[in-house]
């Protein structure tokens, strides 16, 4: 008995210190953005709000961080209409290779983002397409439709398509079927992979940084570029607000749809 | 007459938008450049990879590679694994809360992550001054810019691929088994080793294959803590298209990078499958 209890401290110590390691860099960026010094020390003498108020003046940082906004808004938005629409033909309908189809849409999670880059770099150029933002569009789309397919797939694997044949037969058109039964029905499943899908573009760096040029910068790329140039803790003060971002992203997400639900997708 | 519905048989063309899209814009591109590697002066053969997997310097930088990707892998499942157990055990309420802690991490970008450790390391960071206010030491390591910060910093952002997927598997054991061997006399140990590790299983590997083929590849915590000297697979990849202006150097090294992430997919999920057919 007494062994058992010695097992569980140890297993809850183990817990402990791996929670305080996972948090511990996000925790200094937060405490060195309020740091009144110009170089990463953590606040001793005071907290200072001067970084953040730099922030203002940073005109590259807004600009990237609006590309970087527009970007994954937009691939994300086209994303969960090609998702959706191609998880409805590998869930219900009744081909061949719908498992292929649905392994080869989730594949580019699993392989290195580094290679579709320079891929995707290389076929560009061969073709002639040098806008930036045209290029980062194509790859960001590459980069969300995983998470949104494979998030609706899951939701739509568990929906019970006669629902839309009693709507039907309760005299609803087919598209208002789908959009008031099905719909509602798939919306955690789609939320959480868009969610999912949205930080994956706007934090990606290792595809973007082929395909950025010197006017148009994700923000990943230009808060690499401020670290090299003239690092200063309002790097912090930017990962911050990111930090801040995100938290409040994963609340919304959590009182609609529940983190227990989104830990099985 | 027929209705028009959400048919089984009439939906199939609704993939082929995404479909299309992905043959276009992911599976072309990537097959143009496995070509491109295979192409010297303009005949096929394996030219550039005799070149580079001849040379020691290229066979070193696979070497990191694999060597990194490895003791993250090893020490994200060390730390995983009793963690994991221990959220299983925890009251459900603490489980959710858990469960939000981890997410964080999970979700805040890997460079705000990987900034985080550069200002941990630095030689007036937080380890040091603990170090040095506890007497340890007497003047600041050097932490920063070698391989022991590469591999705390990948083990911390790649720790969440571990957990979740051991803690997801974890948490449906069924206690009534160990209950069971128990009763038939199986002490602790073996109940461990004959019951739990066999159960958890399939969180591991699937933790194992994520974690393995995320740090192989990756790219941002490399550069950020120990800069584009220390030769990895990603930094010559980068190189080669980037800076050196030698896309076939680029071109292969990549391709002998997809070659092993998709294997280890592959292996893992082939095991996967097996173990779930037995």
């Amino acid at each position: 008995m007494q062994l058992r209890h010695l097992g569980s401290g140890t297993l809850l110590f183990v817990l402990a210190l791996v929670l305080v390691f996972l948090l511990l860099p996000i925790a200094i960026v937060v405490a060195v953005s309020f740091t009144p010094s110009a170089i990463f020390d953590l606040p001793t003498g005071g907290l200072s709000l001067r970084w953040y108020a730099k922030l203002w003046e940073m005109e590259d940082f807004w600009k990237s961080f609006g590309i970087s906004f527009y970007v994954a808004g937009i691939s994300t938005a086209i994303s969960i209409v090609l998702g959706i629409s191609c998880s409805i033909a590998v869930v219900r309908g009744r081909f061949f290779g719908r498992n292929a189809i649905a392994t080869f849409l989730i594949s580019p999670l699993m392989l290195p983002g580094l290679v579709f880059g320079i891929a995707l770099l290389q076929g560009l150029r061969a073709i002639g397409i040098g806008n930036a933002l045209v290029s980062l569009m194509i790859a960001h789309v590459v980069i969300t439709l995983p998470f949104v397919a494979r998030s609706v797939m899951a939701s739509l694997s568990l929906f019970d398509f006669t629902l839309i044949h009693a709507a039907r037969t309760l005299g609803l058109s087919p598209a208002r079927a789908i959009w008031r039964v099905m719909i509602p029905n798939i919306a955690p499943g789609v939320l959480t992979g868009a969610l999912f899908a949205f930080i994956a573009s706007f934090d990606n760096y290792a595809i973007s940084l082929f395909l950025t040029d010197v006017h148009t910068k994700t923000l990943p790329i230009q808060m690499l570029s401020y670290l090299e140039e003239a690092p200063d803790p309002s790097v912090a003060a930017i990962s911050t607000v990111l930090i801040v971002m995100t938290i409040a992203m994963l609340i919304i997400c959590d009182r609609l749809v529940g983190l227990g639900r989104i830990a099985n997708v | 007459m027929r209705q028009r519905n959400v048919d089984a048989d009439s939906v199939g063309f609704l993939a082929a938008p995404a479909v299309s899209y992905m043959l276009l814009a992911f599976a072309a591109p990537m097959a143009w450049l496995c070509a491109s590697s295979l192409l010297v002066n303009g005949e096929f053969g394996l030219a550039n990879y005799r070149q580079y997997l001849g040379d020691p310097y290229y066979l070193g930088v696979i070497r990191n590679s694999l060597l990194i990707g490895i003791s993250t892998t090893l020490i994200t499942l060390l730390l995983a694994y009793p963690a994991a157990f221990a959220m299983a055990k925890c009251p459900v309420w603490a489980q959710s809360l858990i469960l939000a802690l981890v997410f964080v991490p999970l979700t805040v970008g890997v460079i705000v992550k990987t900034f985080g450790w550069t200002i941990v390391l630095r030689s007036n960071g937080v380890v040091n001054v603990v170090l040095l206010n506890l007497g340890l030491i007497d003047s600041p390591l050097r932490l920063l810019f070698t391989p022991t910060a590469l591999i705390a910093g990948m083990s911390n952002v790649f720790l969440p691929y571990m957990l979740l997927p051991i803690y997801s598997v974890v948490r449906m054991i069924d206690r009534r088994y160990l209950d069971a061997a128990a009763s038939l006399g199986a002490g602790p140990v073996y109940r461990f080793f004959h019951v739990l590790v066999p159960l958890s299983l399939p969180g591991v590997i699937a933790g194992v294959s994520l974690v393995f083929s995320l740090s192989i590849a990756a790219y941002v915590t490399p550069l950020m803590l120990v800069g584009d000297r220390f030769g990895t697979m990603s930094v010559t990849i980068a190189r080669g298209f980037l800076y050196v202006g030698n896309p076939a150097l680029g071109a292969t090294m990549a391709v002998i990078l997809l070659i092993i992430t998709a294997t280890i997919v592959m292996l893992s999920g082939r095991v996967a499958r097996g173990r779930a057919r037995s």
